[in-house]
């Protein structure tokens, strides 16, 4: 009785912090590290980034001002469209996959088993760095040596070029990273799945409501709110594509893998085009903002329906 | 505080060449990890020769070695002597990151007609030289010698032309064998079912196609540019060129060589030496890697003849001084070094590529052959008269190579005839140097 009192009355008072002074400094000195990382690595080279997209920096000489050249030069450049075009499309496989690879694997793991060395071994391959994993994958997936190819012709089938033509590549690298990333996707979506309570799925059973429909009536949208953060991470996360890129298809056959990251990357650190690189930059920056507004808003993220 | 003064003095001893108790250390930026042996065994022997002056190799693969050189020129920290590669070298005289020697060339009166004819004269551009040659490469076929002598294909003396091919097609059919073991040049060939292929081309081959098509496009009357080095206009769109392209398609829908689209990524060194190709066209610089093979027994033999003659593409390295290196003298004192007989001796008995020096050469060729691998033809394709032709050095290098090996990838994949592929791919080239 004396403890519930206690604990009511230090609840209250936690409610209705009295104002002490000198909080802001202590704050600040916390919140240290993190802003002066944030600045010196994020803000800072953001706003070089922004200043170098209106120049024609070469890397090597000083840069002059062009005003907005680059993003007029931008617009007409049909490689930045087509890299656009390709990433989007990568992005959805790549996310596609993911989301629906980890929804079953999570499912299975949330109705079948809460063994931890399942939960373990889901997410090796995501730990496997992400250029080993292409290089691994490169090697399976070659069109003449490769292992896979070796049983698609011990199958009596034909050998396919995985990385060679241009319409399997992109499909090839979105499969490999998916690969690498359904693993973790599936413990985050597995975590959320553990919030939904369990008196529900009894309610359920009772009523006599299968296991499929149990996962389309209750698990499903009950989850929202994870789902629609694991779709905005992913979603940025794949517009990054790079390192697979680089490692396997180094942006061929004709452009069919130029993915916008790796096109920044050549016009940077290979046609040495620092300022039209910014431009691009700045332009990926804008799009990934926009569309990360439009999914929250699209699946209302910050409210659940459990609450 | 004592972060920040930690940070500077690091800074300052990141720098390139630190001279420390009056002695001068250069930093020297190579690529070829191979040939890295050689070159430690020169600048051991400069060391003797001035040991005030140390030299440091800095060795780092071919993909990263530009990209590292530029991030290194920005921040001012670059080697004081870099291996250069004559397509590469505009951009940076364009940035005026290399120095001009030819005042101390012309002080210390290096002798230019010691080195191979036409090497010396690629490293000048507007009356500044900027670099000493260091050695050079010419192209021949590499073949499996098993797979040749079961097929009974003489690899000495083919003849090649854009429409039938010559006895260089009539070789590769036979060399091709299917899964039943019937030869690319017999009936009932299927040409859906290849054991191996009698050629590995390499078709992802940049701008300039120096292992293969490249070579062959010269030999039937194609010309790069209008100028070299330091053209301004591009021929791609010549029907010489086209034609060529076109013959090399033809190779993949006849079945001797893979479809481009099932091309591995792994090189045509790694399917030779798989057994799953009979032959390749490769430069000097690969003599090694084909000769030292465990897997297979390989030879060279030379490039086949076109309508205009066997034509192989010869190019050089040189080595340069960065134009923001300490220590002028130092650095050029040690790229005259590398330029002499002394140290390209070194790399002759080293025998991986053929120094610069004419007399070099010869002493390569007599260590290549105490070792037991015949590698003559190289060094006849680059005596013969009007044998060679160089590969071309131009502004926009990098530009180029992308526009070009993209028409190419098109032609390839039979997406466009090479003919529009090309002709389109010359005017964006084109257009760089007329924007200025």
């Amino acid at each position: 009785m004396t403890t519930a009192t206690l604990t009511k009355t230090e609840t209250a008072g936690a409610a209705l912090p009295r104002r002490r002074r000198g909080d802001g400094r202590v704050a600040l000195a916390f919140l240290a590290p993190v802003l002066i990382g944030f600045a010196a690595f994020y803000v800072y080279p953001a706003v070089r980034g922004a200043w170098y997209s209106l120049t024609d920096w070469n890397l090597l000489s000083e840069p002059g001002f062009v005003g907005l050249d680059n993003y007029a030069e931008l617009v007409r450049d049909p490689l930045f469209w087509n890299s656009l075009k390709v990433t989007a499309y990568y992005v959805v496989l790549t996310v596609g996959m993911q989301i629906v690879l980890g929804l079953g694997l999570a499912a299975l793991m949330h109705r079948l088993t809460r063994s931890l060395v399942l939960r373990s071994l889901l997410v090796v391959p995501w730990l496997v760095p992400s250029v080993t994993s292409a290089l691994l994958w490169m090697w399976l997936l070659d069109a003449n040596l490769g292992f896979l190819n070796h049983l698609l012709v011990s199958l009596g089938l034909d050998n396919q070029g995985f990385l060679t033509s241009p319409e399997l590549a992109m499909p090839s690298v979105a499969a490999i990273n998916a690969w690498g990333a359904t693993g973790y996707t599936t413990l985050l979506l597995y975590a959320g799945m553990l919030l939904v309570p369990q008196q529900i799925y009894e309610a359920a059973a009772l009523d006599g409501t299968g296991e499929v429909r149990q996962f389309f009536r209750i698990t499903l949208p009950l989850l929202r709110p994870i789902l629609a953060f694991v779709l905005v991470v992913s979603l940025i996360d794949s517009f990054q594509l790079f390192d697979a890129v680089a490692v396997t298809t180094k942006g061929g056959p004709v452009d069919a893998t130029r993915v916008v990251y790796y096109y920044i990357y050549e016009e940077a650190f290979t046609h040495f085009k620092m300022g039209y690189a910014s431009a691009l930059a700045l332009s990926l920056v804008l799009i990934l903002g926009l569309l990360t507004f439009v999914q929250m808003r699209l699946l209302r993220a910050s409210r659940s329906d459990l609450a | 505080m004592a972060v920040t003064a930690l940070l500077l003095t690091a800074a300052c001893g990141g720098g390139g060449g630190s001279a420390d108790a009056g002695g001068v250390t250069l930093t020297y930026a190579l690529w070829d990890d191979v040939q890295q042996g050689a070159y430690q065994q020169c600048a051991d022997a400069f060391h003797k020769a001035n040991p005030d002056i140390t030299i440091k190799i800095s060795q780092s693969a071919w993909d990263q070695y530009w990209q590292n050189l530029t991030t290194q020129m920005v921040s001012g920290g670059a080697p004081d002597v870099i291996t250069m590669q004559a397509s590469y070298y505009p951009q940076f005289v364009a940035n005026n990151q290399l120095l001009d020697i030819q005042p101390m060339v012309s002080a210390d009166r290096i002798d230019l007609s010691q080195y191979w004819p036409g090497l010396a004269d690629l490293w000048v551009k507007d009356g500044k030289r900027y670099g000493l040659p260091k050695d050079w490469d010419t192209i021949a076929i590499v073949y499996n010698v098993d797979m040749a002598k079961k097929a009974g294909v003489d690899m000495s003396g083919l003849t090649w032309n854009p429409t039938d091919g010559g006895t260089f097609e009539k070789a590769i059919a036979r060399l091709t064998v299917d899964a039943n073991g019937k030869r690319g040049d017999e009936p009932g060939f299927d040409k859906t079912r290849v054991a191996v292929h009698g050629i590995v081309p390499e078709l992802n081959d940049g701008s300039q196609g120096q292992n293969g098509w490249g070579d062959l496009a010269v030999s039937n009357g194609f010309t790069f540019i209008d100028k070299n080095p330091f053209g301004t206009r591009y021929y791609y769109d010549s029907p010489k060129l086209a034609e060529t392209a076109d013959w090399f398609r033809r190779l993949a829908d006849k079945g001797y060589a893979t479809p481009y689209d099932k091309t591995s990524s792994l090189g045509p060194d790694t399917m030779l030496n798989a057994g799953k190709g009979a032959l390749g066209i490769t430069g000097s610089w690969m003599i090694r890697t084909y000769l030292d093979s465990k897997s297979q027994k390989f030879a060279f033999a030379p490039l086949p003849t076109g309508p205009q003659g066997r034509k192989s593409a010869f190019n050089g390295l040189a080595d340069v001084i960065y134009a923001g290196t300490e220590h002028k003298d130092a650095a050029w004192k040690w790229v005259k070094f590398l330029g002499s007989t002394a140290c390209q001796d070194i790399v002759a008995d080293d025998a991986v590529v053929f120094p610069a020096i004419t007399s070099s050469v010869e002493r390569a060729l007599k260590a290549h052959k105490a070792a037991g691998r015949d590698v003559q033809m190289f060094v006849d394709e680059a005596k013969a008269p009007g044998g060679t032709f160089l590969l071309p050095v131009s502004d926009h290098g990098d530009e180029i190579n992308q526009i070009v090996s993209t028409a190419m990838e098109e032609v390839w994949l039979g997406q466009k005839d090479a003919r529009t592929a090309l002709t389109a791919a010359n005017q964006k080239v084109n257009a760089l140097f007329s924007g200025g």
